[in-house]
């Protein structure tokens, strides 16, 4: 079933046309890939989903409802959660407090609670300090604990293990896996490694287009493809 | 400088510095009553100063607004309040403290509700239309302070307006050598309520918190799911009404006004926000205290730079921090 479709998307930033003709659609359940080079236009496309820029032409359509034109803040309480390249970690509120933050009636689920911090158990042990203090491995897994401290049906996560050590980044791999037994990732990322270890579907963007779609195994096992769009070693 | 914001963070960081000014300055005024008259004087002039840039400095670091129409809200404080107070001068002179208090109360609730009220209608006609474009921002507030004072000039005309005090604020308390004007006390006092009321709010409910988070980061609020064109309205509208409340109270602290009160405070008041740090409640008490507590040194020491001193303070904090004493944002 398909949980989210953007069609014949265009967005424009200033006077910069960065996405051209964006289309794919991501089904729901599983860890759906969005690779691409730098300037590609991967960010752009999680931004235009969250309503951060608008695209225009094109539709957005969530759970078969068309998103394109509401609120950023109205496309997060559908059930889409955003973590974004640089995590948006306050830095001044503490780690109990960014997450506090991200509950709807802001109150914490005991469950939920217990689950995010046996998958992220630093947080707990900085709970009360400021986030700022944190290292860059551990505000990425508040960023992604606050995505998950309520039910979400998808989680957009930008280059999540951008500058983090490779024993964080597998720490993060089988946290993404878990969290996507029950909830939808649509991931942006540019380290093939990382994501094909926990990509179940993917597409390839390229200024600004959709050049390729499908299954990660097959794009795994095709090099030649892989070599052409991505530019890696066949 | 490096080395002094070393040693200075060992002992408490920027919040001694009003002590220190305060040190420094009892060594070089060397007199302990004009001293303590001074520091009594500069706290109170911060604590009002407080009152005025609270909100602005809100309004700036949660919507990146500048709002150079913020101090109209001090000016018409100051004349609404004026107003009242002389309407019910019989209360004023009255040997009654229910009375005096009624009348002081009545004034202060009429600026606030006048900053409330017309907060949120500045903020939807003349800011709404220029989010995100700082120049048309600029412009367009600073046309909206020239109107009020125009609107000030209308209403209560251009001749300066004395302000009547309430019968118990009048006068001074002496201890010893040192006279406390009873009015000082009590804006010093007010200010600390506001700052202790605001502090509460924002480190102890969730609209607090919604508020420094957006802050720091508005577009990630908002894609957790709240409206903070919606929370701003509000934050403008308390910034306004805490401005018009400053107002109110200068009114009776210098006694004399006239239209010309808002451009004139406007200086003031971004100086305050910038030293303290955009954003930071706690940065704009630390600002208002040093640039009162300045302002009031200077003044008796070197009477001709009196003028310059709070720029002089604003260039030296800002050469020794960029971003202000305490910025909310890390």
């Amino acid at each position: 079933m398909t949980l989210l479709t953007l069609e014949n998307m265009k967005t424009d930033i200033g006077q910069y046309s960065v996405l051209h003709d964006v289309s794919f659609s991501v089904p729901e359940g599983g860890v759906f890939v969005l690779l691409g080079r730098n300037g590609a236009g991967k960010t752009t496309t999680l931004r235009s989903i969250m309503g951060l820029w608008k695209p225009s032409p094109g539709s957005v359509r969530f759970r078969g409802d068309d998103i394109t034109d509401l609120h950023t803040a109205d496309i997060a309480r559908k059930g889409i959660a955003y973590v974004p390249e640089n995590m948006g970690i306050f830095g001044t509120l503490s780690v109990a407090e960014n997450l506090i933050l991200a509950t709807a009636k802001g109150q914490f689920d005991q469950n939920r609670l217990d689950r995010v911090q046996v998958l992220f158990p630093a947080l707990k042990t900085f709970w009360t300090k400021q986030a700022w203090s944190l290292s860059g491995g551990q505000k990425q897994m508040l960023a992604v604990a606050r995505a998950i401290i309520e039910p979400r049906a998808l989680i957009l996560i930008d280059e999540p293990t951008k500058g983090l050590a490779p024993s964080i980044v597998a720490a993060m791999a089988e946290a993404f896996s878990e969290i996507a037994e029950t909830t939808t990732i649509l991931l942006v990322e540019q380290n093939f490694s990382f994501a094909r270890q926990i990509g179940r579907d993917m597409a390839v963007i390229e200024d600004g287009r959709i050049v390729h779609t499908g299954s990660m195994a097959d794009f795994v096992a095709d090099k030649a493809l892989q070599s052409r769009l991505l530019s890696l070693s066949a | 400088m490096q080395q002094i914001s070393n040693t200075l963070e060992r002992f408490g960081g920027v919040n001694l510095l009003p002590l220190l000014l305060a040190v420094l300055a009892f060594l070089l005024i060397g007199a302990p009553s004009s001293w303590a008259t001074l520091t009594v004087a500069g706290l109170a002039m911060g604590m009002m100063l407080f009152l005025m840039a609270s909100g602005l400095s809100l309004i700036f670091g949660l919507m990146d607004v500048l709002n150079f129409g913020h101090s109209a809200f001090v000016s018409f404080g100051a004349f609404v309040a004026a107003s009242v107070l002389s309407a019910l001068g019989g209360w004023l002179a009255s040997d009654s403290i229910t009375l005096n208090a009624l009348a002081l109360t009545f004034a202060i609730l009429a600026a606030m509700s006048f900053g409330l009220i017309v907060g949120w209608l500045f903020e939807t006609v003349i800011i709404r239309p220029v989010y995100h474009d700082h120049l048309r921002q600029i412009l367009i507030t600073m046309g909206a302070l020239i109107v009020s004072e125009q609107i000030i000039l209308a209403v209560w005309g251009g001749n300066p307006i004395t302000v009547h005090r309430p019968h118990f604020l009048e006068g001074a308390w002496i201890i010893g050598d040192v006279s406390i004007e009873i009015y000082r006390v009590f804006a010093f006092l007010l200010g600390l309520a506001a700052f202790i009321g605001l502090y509460l709010v924002l480190n102890r409910t969730r609209i607090g918190l919604l508020v420094r988070a957006g802050v720091e980061n508005r577009e990630m609020v908002e894609a957790l799911g709240f409206r903070i064109d919606r929370l701003f309205i509000g934050v403008f509208m308390v910034g306004s009404a805490l401005a018009a409340i400053g107002g109110a109270m200068w009114a009776g602290y210098e006694t004399l006004i006239t239209p010309a009160l808002g451009g004139e405070m406007m200086i003031v008041v971004f100086i305050v926000v910038i030293i303290g740090g955009l954003g930071s409640i706690e940065g704009t008490l630390l600002g208002a205290l040093l640039v009162g507590l300045t302002a009031n040194y200077v003044g008796f020491l070197a009477p001709k730079l009196a003028l310059a001193s709070n720029m002089i303070l604003m260039i030296i904090i800002l050469l020794w921090r960029p971003s202000g004493l305490r910025p909310a944002a890390k």
